[in-house]
């Protein structure tokens, strides 16, 4: 469950960095940004079990260390490498960023469906037998 | 909450797309004017966008607020930085040369018989506004993507 929901968030913030891209498609100067999304998601699936950003404090010896989850994707911002870019100095290639979007849209869509499946067998594991 | 700011983004594109069409119509209007009220002919206006980052305002009031806090506040200025819509900075006259005519009939040619037109140049301006309109509807479709997939979200595990 948790791997879905780092997959989603990721996926979430993407979509915003490519809708950024498209937005800013004749902006001079302006250049493309975007994740690595794997090596991202490795990052924060792995940064998962050491201490998150919702880590309590340990001030006593007797405090046991506790560490949450959080969202702690951290995603490095990247710039594209241009393939053809404009004489105003922007590296916004619509093609590549409506084709980027189309596949990212279409990954958080399979993302929520898991998401989805998985909270339906939960449902169904957690009601009784004779409802 | 980040996944909204999307349509802040996409949402600024279009306004800004459709001032660009609006200078376009203007100039368009005006591609035959002789003079305006100042008795000058029209200079054909062009705007020019700039990046408008949405993260910092957006995140200063929280940043600010939980300043003591630290961790939370700075992660999330951090993961949004970055990322912005844009706006339209300023709208610039063209200096391009005046058309000049020459109609020494017509009642506001000059002493040699040329009469000035604007400087408008039709055809970079259907240019213009072609390009303007396929951004807009680019634009549009980020908009309808994200609005259909945060509306799949918001029914998530039904």
């Amino acid at each position: 469950m948790s791997f879905h929901q780092q997959a989603l968030g990721l996926r979430a913030e993407r979509q915003q960095v490519l809708a950024t891209n498209i937005a800013n498609a004749d902006t001079p100067g302006y250049l493309a940004r975007d994740i690595d999304f794997s090596a991202t998601l490795a990052k924060a699936t792995a940064g998962n079990a050491a201490a998150g950003p919702l880590a309590l404090n340990t001030t006593q010896a007797g405090h046991q260390a506790a560490s949450g989850a959080g969202l702690s994707l951290g995603a490095d911002l990247l710039y594209r490498v241009p393939t053809q870019p404009s004489l105003d100095g922007n590296t916004v290639d619509m093609d590549v960023e409506r084709v980027n979007f189309a596949d990212n849209s279409l990954h958080y869509e399979a993302s929520l469906e898991l998401l989805t499946g998985k909270i339906q067998g939960l449902r169904l594991a957690m009601q009784s037998e004779n409802s | 909450m980040a996944a909204f700011s999307i349509f802040n983004v996409a949402g600024s594109a279009m306004a800004a797309q459709s001032q660009r069409i609006n200078a376009v119509a203007s100039n368009m209007a005006n591609a035959d004017s002789v003079a305006g009220p100042d008795g000058k002919p029209y200079q054909a206006r062009q705007v020019v966008f700039e990046y408008a980052p949405l993260a910092r305002q957006a995140n200063a009031s929280l940043a600010t607020a939980n300043l003591a806090g630290g961790g939370l506040a700075t992660q999330m200025a951090s993961r949004s930085a970055g990322l912005g819509g844009v706006r339209v900075s300023s709208v610039e006259l063209s200096d391009a040369p005046a058309r000049q005519e020459y109609r020494p009939d017509h009642p506001l040619a000059d002493e040699q018989g040329y009469v000035t037109f604007s400087n408008v140049d039709p055809v970079a301006e259907m240019v213009d506004m072609i390009a303007a309109s396929k951004s807009y509807e680019a634009n549009v479709e980020v908009f309808n993507t994200s609005k259909s997939l945060l509306r799949k979200t918001l029914t998530l595990g039904e």
